[in-house]
């Protein structure tokens, strides 16, 4: 390529990525500004560099709590989504009947019935067990990943072969063992991909907790983000250093597993 | 190998119980609910027939969602898939920037779609406006007050947010092409337009079918970003199915009809997605 050529190519590049970058930066800066300045002007500079909306936001959303609860949803769910879906997903590529495949094309043809379609007898079932809230969620988060986690896993155990079960099964090892001690750590590099591709879904998920969490003390960021908003709907100032907040956390996520996110995107969705 | 029938159900049936708790049973039961006079707050439900169904097809506010969803989604898919394509080209060509590149188009992909659209609704609002003013340019002003703007915002929202992840796709497709096809078409001489119309786009074609069906599916059932950017207004103008259906049901309560419509809304996806796989699979060819 001769010189030009790039040259007009790395322009292109880098105001496009200044494009793609500049509501990140309209959304920073006005974070800082007070009320009366970012009523004048949202595109102005801040005239100073106070935390005050920060320290605002911070404790009108109970953010330590709210991310907590974010936190301890998400990897409890992915935890039990990953255990169980590669349980299944072994046995079910393991075991050829006519019973098996009939589950497993239950699980992959659910992925296209639309959350709509589930959502009010769910919330009614739900509630007639008194199964709400963070149980009751993260087992909702299970039965609904495991549809594409069981398929991703499926793909992968087609490819381990037979013969690594039998001699485990020859050595004296029973199924639980042959599962846990031979199987499960040959699966690491599809288990990233599925805790990564639910993770990305449960964190940001809100409208499912908006109908199963009731109790305040287990609002997710989603959640709190939201009402946060409905209360304060004409103070962007506060509104918009929230959001920052609730931002922060998937953008140091992303810094450091940036190259497992993205490889794990093409494998979820090439498959 | 042969395992007892406790084993199979020991290994399976955990993850089974939750999916037809969650997912097999609140179908069914939402099937017969569509048939029903459920309004979520009394015990008795009784049997009404199609009477919902006949509601549904009468109601404005979901023949109007139904309108606007569907333009919405050609919209955006057209959108999303021409800018995450030419994004795929733009960060293949060596650039030393391109990894940095990749990163930040991919970013918005990461965060919840409720965040996305209440920064994006301070964009249009308040950044929109003070550009407006500063630049005199009147048709940014107002945004997100009618349905032109809100559609128009709808659709710019999304191609932010999913080319980046269109891109993605892309560049695996891209990258799979053997380099030896593309130097024999430069040996016989072939120009880049010929080369990305008789190499490039019959190679990428399956990653095209696999956006094609993500973008297709994810703009028909939109409601995060619907709900934070316009949340449907002004005056329902910009309601999408998803979010008439939930208004439906928790502003109305009226339970049955938002289940009949719930159904309706599952065999158009359903309908549409399959059918766009069906015949975009049609055309790849085999390498």
């Amino acid at each position: 390529m001769d010189k030009n050529k790039k040259v007009t190519l790395n322009i292109i590049g880098i105001l496009t990525g200044l494009l793609f970058l500049s509501p990140f930066y309209i959304m920073l800066v006005n974070s800082f500004k007070t009320k009366k300045e970012l009523f004048m002007d949202a595109l102005a500079l801040p005239s100073t560099l106070k935390f005050d909306n920060y320290i605002g936001a911070w404790e009108r959303l109970d953010f330590l709590k709210v991310f907590f609860n974010s936190m301890l949803i998400t990897v409890g769910s992915i935890v039990l989504i990953i255990i169980f879906s590669a349980m299944a997903a072994w046995m079910l590529q393991r075991t050829k009947s006519k019973l098996s495949n009939l589950i497993f094309f239950m699980f992959i043809g659910s992925m296209l019935i639309p959350f709509q379609a589930v959502m009010l007898p769910l919330i009614r079932v739900m509630g007639k067990l008194n199964f709400l809230n963070m149980p009751g969620l993260m087992f909702i988060y299970l039965g609904f990943g495991s549809s594409l986690s069981i398929f991703l896993y499926h793909g992968f155990v087609k490819g381990i072969p037979t013969a690594l079960d039998e001699a485990a099964t020859i050595d004296g090892c029973n199924s639980w063992q042959t599962f846990w001690y031979i199987i499960f750590p040959i699966l690491k590099p599809i288990t990233m991909t599925v805790a990564i591709l639910n993770a990305v879904w449960i964190w940001n998920d809100f409208l499912l907790p908006s109908l199963v969490i009731n109790r305040p003390e287990t609002h997710t960021i989603q959640l709190r983000i939201f009402f946060f908003f409905g209360e304060y709907t004409k103070q962007w100032h506060l509104a918009l250093a929230g959001l920052v907040l609730a931002i922060i956390p998937v953008i140091i996520f992303y810094f450091f597993a940036q190259k497992h996110i993205i490889k794990s995107v093409t494998a979820g969705s090439v498959k | 190998m042969k395992r007892s029938k406790s084993e199979f159900w020991g290994f399976v049936g955990p993850s089974l119980f939750a999916f037809a708790l969650v997912v097999i049973i609140p179908l069914i039961f939402g099937i017969y609910y569509s048939f029903t006079d459920w309004d979520g707050i009394s015990s008795q439900i009784n049997f009404i027939g199609l009477s919902n169904y006949v509601e549904v097809f009468k109601d404005k506010s979901f023949v109007d969602a139904f309108i606007f969803t569907s333009k919405f989604t050609i919209a955006s898919v057209i959108t999303i898939n021409l800018i995450g394509f030419s994004l795929a080209i733009l960060v293949t060509r060596g650039m030393k920037i391109s990894n940095l590149l990749r990163t930040i188009f991919f970013m918005p992909n990461l965060i919840g779609g409720l965040i996305l659209g209440f920064i994006w609704n301070f964009i249009f609002t308040k950044g929109f406006a003070s550009l407006g003013e500063l630049t005199g340019q009147r048709w940014l002003m107002g945004w997100l007050s009618n349905q032109e703007t809100g559609f128009w915002g709808l659709v710019i929202l999304m191609a932010w947010q999913m080319s980046g992840y269109m891109m993605v796709i892309y560049i695996a497709a891209i990258q799979n092409i053997p380099q030896e096809l593309v130097e024999a078409s430069q040996i016989d001489g072939a120009n880049a337009w010929e080369r990305t119309k008789h190499i490039i786009f019959p190679l990428v074609r399956p990653a095209f079918t696999v956006s094609l069906f993500l973008t297709l599916s994810n703009s028909f059932k939109l409601f995060d970003q619907n709900l934070s950017l316009t949340a449907g207004g002004p005056a329902n103008s910009t309601q999408m199915l998803a979010l008439d259906i939930y208004n439906t049901a928790f502003k109305f309560n009226e339970m049955g009809v938002a289940q009949a419509k719930a159904v309706i809304f599952f065999l158009i996806v359903g309908g549409v997605t399959l059918t766009q796989v069906y015949f975009t699979k049609k055309g790849e060819v085999e390498m």
